[in-house]
Order: structure tokens, then C-alpha cells, then sequence
């Protein structure tokens, strides 16, 4: 297993962890291919999360596009988040930890997580930056619903960075016991390769689909990108597939990959907003889930060899589509989702599959309360 | 003699606290370069770190305060700091710059002793860390060896972690260089009980907190330490 997606990747964390990523490295390597892993997750997957989702035409949101979308949004719990958060539940036991810890910006991950650990009987804390915590509250009341503890990050920018930093400070504190089920394909390896393996059933799925409903394959697939979890798992099946154009779309306030630089945040080294100096920057996006300074490495390895290309799209647009997808085909959109929207449907290609990463319910107070052209510009994240 | 290393952010006025650290009996210093995001840090020293961001302590700046510190004091300083840092500047320009600028050597929290390697650095190693790890470790420090003595971040502590004895056990049976002990030491009754461990102590976040309240004060609390290493009978 290689440690490594070209210059990106890699483990940039305290020697405290180090035993632990090994274990769970070695863990995954013999779990990834063992027939009772996988049929403990299929098994999991089907009966308990609902896969397979459709792939839903939508002819009155794009009616000069033959557009497709990967209906993550009807996964239990509402987005595509919970297909990691399953697996790595499973792998948490196989390695006999009891005390599950996790980061979460929308809330989304959050609530995949102490759900898992709720099914499970495992303990559940999950750390969330109290602005997230505002403006995704519905989500909040779910993750307590469901028996977790949610421990508010109230210092720096208050999102999903220093939740993240916070889930990491924890598990370096109390890493004989708990496994840190990581939110997307972030992290010190072995995490953005087991994310990536635990979400690429959404293009395997989505590929077979398309094949089947339209007999060839899209021109292009589109997914929006925060951490780049429902992206990765989207394009991962494409990537032999080379006529297939392979589209990432990242909040304007957030684009990491669009104007970011290489520089070393969370475990691994990626492409971030930071300055010349190496310090990250805060940013900015509506949507909780896309805002986030960092992006998986194996994006940033895609990116740099040119397979995918990744576009930004502003806080107006994503809201733009999110109510074009609810008034025209009567699907309420997540946030994050919108933006992957608002670009298929400017792409300029025809047969477009979107990856819906999830449902909008928790959203429905920011989009209500949203002024248009509220947007702030990206800026260093220092505060005191 | 038992080893005093402190610990202090670099911030415009280091050179004198340093000064004051060496004066009343530091024999090491760390200088913490501030990253945003010190995933390896307590509330204290990440505080710290953001104060000295706001106050405009980016890399070149922070190179022009080791200077200014090496001018004051001949002890060994520590540019103690995250790849990010480095990444950005350029791992073999701050190595080279840093040393220009009067530094002995380097820590930094978040690379891996395996991790390039070419580096030279004071490694780390942790409770968790398994024995191959240690030797790892120890075969490619520079110096000496820290010894983290708690499964955690840093910041002061009511009292020395049990974790340390079975470390410094098991770090001994592999290596002959010094081990010095750091995270969570906190108190002069921590140094003594660290030094009859190990050859010397690492103090972070008292420090850094004892600082803040001005030269004076961090020299009585340098001072305090450096008498209770000194009461401990050297074998
Ligand atoms: C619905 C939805 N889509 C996308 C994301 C972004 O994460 P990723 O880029 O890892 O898919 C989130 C994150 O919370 C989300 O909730």
C-alpha cells in the first residue's frame, strides 16, 4: 500500500500516532480484500443504509442535458457519508476499540457516525465548531438524539478545521482506546485511501446505471468537493475511463484545489488555503460541509496530472440550484450539493451524471435566512 | 548535571526572556515558530502560537528573533515547529537559514522520525511508541532524545505521567544517547521526579505561561527548576 498519491499524502502527524496508523494500516490491508469483511458491509450497505440509490433523470431541472443524479441524498441519515462511516465502524470493532471519536462541519458525518455507534453500542463523541453548530443545529439535536456527546470547538475559525484539529488532539490523548472515524479522504494514511475504498461504491454503482439506462458513458461527472469524500467515491470507477471528463466543484471561498498551494495540514500534505508562510487561512462557503481549507491529497494528485478538473462555484449559484432542484423535480438538495448543481448544469457537455452527496433538510434555516451576496473573501484564520 | 530545556514562543521580546531563562540557569532553549494549526499543542502553547501570529511572527520574522536571541546567549536554541512551516519556506532553505540565524537544531512535532530523515533533528518518542520505533528514533537524533512523557498534548499537568518510568526503561535498553523528558512538566516536584529518570527536562507551557508575566517572573520560575534538578543526585 503506498502512503503516497505523487507529492501529496503521506503522515505528518506526532510519533504518538504512529503505532496506531500501522495497526490500522495492517488492519486494512488484510480486511480490505476478506470475504467476511465484505459481506459484513454489503450486508450493512443493503439492509441497513439503503444502497443501492437510484439514478434519477432530471428533465425539468436540465431539459437540454440528458442529466443523472446519484441519489446519495436517500441514504439513511441523508448523505452519502454514512458508506464510510458503516465501514469504519466495522473496521473499529475488528480492531476491538470501543470509544469512537469524529469531526464533523454539516453535521453530516456527525450524525452517519452516532448513528453507526448507536447500531453498534459503541461510544460516540464528536467535536463541531460552534459556528457549524449554529447554522446546522437541526443535526446538533440529531447526533444527541442518537446518544452521542457533541463537544463544541469554540476557538478559530469555529468550523470544521478546528473540529478536526480538536478530533485529532483527542485521539492523540486517548489513542490506546478509540479509533477516529475520520469524516472524509483527509488524514494521515492509511485514511484518504480506506475513505476512497469505503465510498467508490457511488461510481461503481452510478457507472453500471448509466451503462444500463443510456447504454455508453457520461460525458462528464460532476461531484462537489469539500474534503472530497462523495467526489473521490464518485469519480474513483471513471478514472480508466478516459473520455469521461471528471468535474470537481469546490466553494469559491473554499477552493483548495482552485487557488490553493501545497502545504501540510491535518496528517497529510495536500493542496490548501494558506499563505506564503505556510499558515492556513480560513474559508469561506454557506454550505458547512465545503468549508474547509484542505482537500484529500488524491485530489490534488488528480488535479496536478490533469485527470480531473476542478471548478468553484459562489455561495449565490449553489443557492441558485438548490432552488431550481426543489421547484422543478421536487428534490431538496444539500448545500454542499448544490454547487456540484450549479456547474453540471453550465458544463456544457450533455450526458452528465451529478453526484447528489445529500438531502437538504438541515439547511433549510441557512437558506431561508441567506441575503444574497453575503459572501466574504477567503482571509488568514489567526484570530486571538 | 541534569538538563534544563524551556520552551518559548518566539514573539518580539524573546530575545530577553531568553536571556532571563539562560541567566537563572536554562541549559537548552526551544524557540516555538507558531503554526495555525499546532495539532500536537494544549490551550497554553496554542494560544500562545495565535498571540504570536496576530503580532506578526511569520517565518522571516521569526528567523530575525533567533538571531537577535543568539546574540544575547551561547547555549544551544531549538527552532521547535510543524512541516507546514517548512514545506512553505523550504525544508533545505529554513534548515539553512535557521542555522545561519544562530540555530543548534530542530524539532519538528509533527514529522515522523522515519520522514526525511536528512534532516537533523532532536526526535520524539512517545509511550506508544514501539521499540523499534525507539531505536529508530534514537539512531537518528540529534543529541539527545525527547521523550514525551505523556499519551497526549502539551500543557502542564498536576502531576508526572506514570507513563514516563516504563519509557525511559525501554528507551534506555536501546540507546546511550541523553533523554531528556517533555510535555506536562510543569512544577519544580515534576523536575525532580523526571530528572531521577532521565539526564534532563523539557518545560513548555509553564514557561510559556511564567513568560507572560515578564522576564522576572519567568527567571524565578527557570530558577525554581533549576534548583530541584540540581538537588538530584547524579549517579
Ligand atoms: C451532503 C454533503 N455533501 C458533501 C460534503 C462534503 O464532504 P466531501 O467532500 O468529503 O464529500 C458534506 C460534508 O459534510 C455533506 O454533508
Amino acid at each position: 500500500m503506498s502512503q503516497t498519491f505523487g507529492v501529496y499524502g503521506g503522515r505528518y502527524v506526532p510519533e504518538t500516532l504512529i503505532p496506531a496508523l500501522d495497526e490500522l494500516e495492517s488492519a486494512w490491508a488484510s480486511l480490505r480484500d476478506d470475504d467476511s469483511f465484505r459481506a459484513e458491509l454489503h450486508h450493512l450497505l443493503t439492509t441497513y443504509a439503503g444502497r443501492p440509490t437510484p439514478l434519477t433523470r432530471v428533465e425539468r431541472f436540465a431539459p437540454d442535458q440528458r442529466m443523472y443524479l446519484k441519489r446519495e441524498d436517500l441514504m439513511h441519515t441523508g448523505a452519502h457519508k454514512i458508506n464510510n462511516a458503516v465501514g469504519q465502524a466495522v473496521i473499529a470493532q475488528r480492531l476491538g476499540k470501543k470509544r469512537i471519536i469524529a469531526e464533523t462541519g454539516a453535521g453530516q458525518h456527525g450524525v452517519a457516525t452516532a448513528t453507526v455507534c448507536a447500531r453498534f453500542g459503541l461510544e460516540c463523541i464528536v467535536y463541531m465548531g460552534s459556528e457549524d453548530m449554529r447554522r446546522q443545529a437541526p443535526n446538533v439535536e440529531r447526533m444527541g438524539l442518537l446518544g452521542a456527546e457533541v463537544r463544541p470547538v469554540e476557538f478559530g475559525t469555529r468550523t470544521l478545521k478546528e473540529a478536526t484539529s480538536e478530533a485529532i488532539r483527542d485521539w492523540i490523548a486517548n489513542v490506546d482506546t478509540t479509533y477516529y472515524l475520520i469524516g472524509s479522504c483527509v488524514g494521515p494514511a492509511p485514511y484518504p485511501e480506506i475513505v476512497r475504498e469505503l465510498q467508490r461504491v457511488i461510481g461503481h454503482e452510478a457507472r453500471e446505471q448509466i451503462l444500463q439506462v443510456e447504454g455508453r458513458l457520461p460525458e462528464t461527472v460532476v461531484a462537489c468537493v469539500g474534503g472530497g469524500s462523495n467526489a473521490i467515491g464518485m469519480f474513483y470507477d471513471f478514472v480508466p475511463d478516459e473520455d469521461v471528463r471528471l468535474i470537481g466543484v469546490e466553494a469559491a471561498g473554499a477552493a483548495s484545489l482552485g487557488t490553493g498551494r501545497p502545504g501540510v495540514l491535518h496528517g497529510a500534505r495536500s493542496s490548501l488555503l494558506a499563505d506564503e508562510d505556510g499558515q492556513i487561512m480560513d474559508a469561506h462557503s454557506i454550505s458547512a460541509g465545503l468549508d474547509y481549507p484542505g482537500v484529500g491529497p488524491e485530489h490534488a494528485y488528480l488535479r496536478d496530472t490533469g485527470r480531473a478538473e476542478y471548478v468553484p462555484c459562489t455561495d449565490d449559484e449553489a443557492l441558485a440550484a438548490f432552488h431550481r432542484l426543489c421547484e422543478t423535480e421536487g428534490i431538496v438538495p444539500a448545500l454542499e450539493s448544490s454547487h456540484a448543481l450549479a456547474r453540471a448544469l453550465d458544463c456544457g457537455d450533455e450526458l452528465v451524471v451529478v453526484c447528489l452527496s445529500g438531502r437538504g433538510d438541515k439547511d433549510l434555516a441557512e437558506v431561508l435566512n441567506y441575503k444574497p451576496g453575503s459572501q466574504v473573501e477567503p482571509g488568514l484564520g489567526v484570530s486571538t | 548535571m541534569k538538563k534544563l530545556v524551556v520552551y518559548l514562543m518566539a514573539m518580539p521580546d524573546t530575545p530577553k526572556l531568553v536571556q532571563a531563562a539562560v541567566d537563572a540557569g536554562a541549559d537548552i532553549v526551544e524557540l516555538g515558530f507558531p503554526f495555525s494549526d499546532p495539532l500536537a499543542d494544549g490551550p497554553v502553547i496554542r494560544r500562545a502560537g495565535e498571540r504570536a501570529l496576530a503580532a506578526g511572527m511569520r517565518t522571516k520574522r521569526c528567523l530575525e528573533v533567533l538571531a537577535e536571541t543568539r546574540a544575547r546567549v551561547s547555549v544551544p536554541l531549538i527552532v521547535m515547529t510543524y512541516s507546514s512551516i517548512f514545506d512553505a519556506y523550504g525544508w533545505e532553505r529554513l534548515e539553512t537559514d535557521a542555522r545561519s540565524a544562530g540555530a543548534t537544531s530542530f524539532i519538528v512535532v509533527d514529522l515522523p522520525a522515519d520522514v526525511r530523515p536528512e534532516l537533523r533533528r532532536v526526535q520524539l518518542v512517545a509511550p506508544t511508541s514501539t521499540d523499534a520505533r525507539l531505536k529508530l528514533a534514537a539512531g537518528s537524533t540529534d543529541g539527545w532524545l525527547y521523550l514525551v512523557t505523556v499519551t497526549g498534548t502539551t500543557g502542564a499537568r498536576t502531576e508526572l505521567a506514570p507513563t514516563l518510568a516504563p519509557l525511559a526503561e525501554r528507551t534506555r535498553a536501546v540507546t546511550d544517547v541523553p533523554l531528556y523528558a517533555g510535555f506536562g512538566i510543569s512544577t519544580p516536584e515534576h523536575a525532580r521526579a523526571a530528572a531521577e529518570l532521565v539526564d534532563g527536562i523539557a518545560v513548555g507551557s509553564r514557561a510559556v505561561e511564567a513568560a507572560e508575566d515578564g522576564p522576572a517572573e519567568l527567571a524565578r520560575f527557570v530558577g525554581s527548576l533549576r534548583s530541584a534538578l540540581d538537588a538530584v543526585a547524579v549517579a
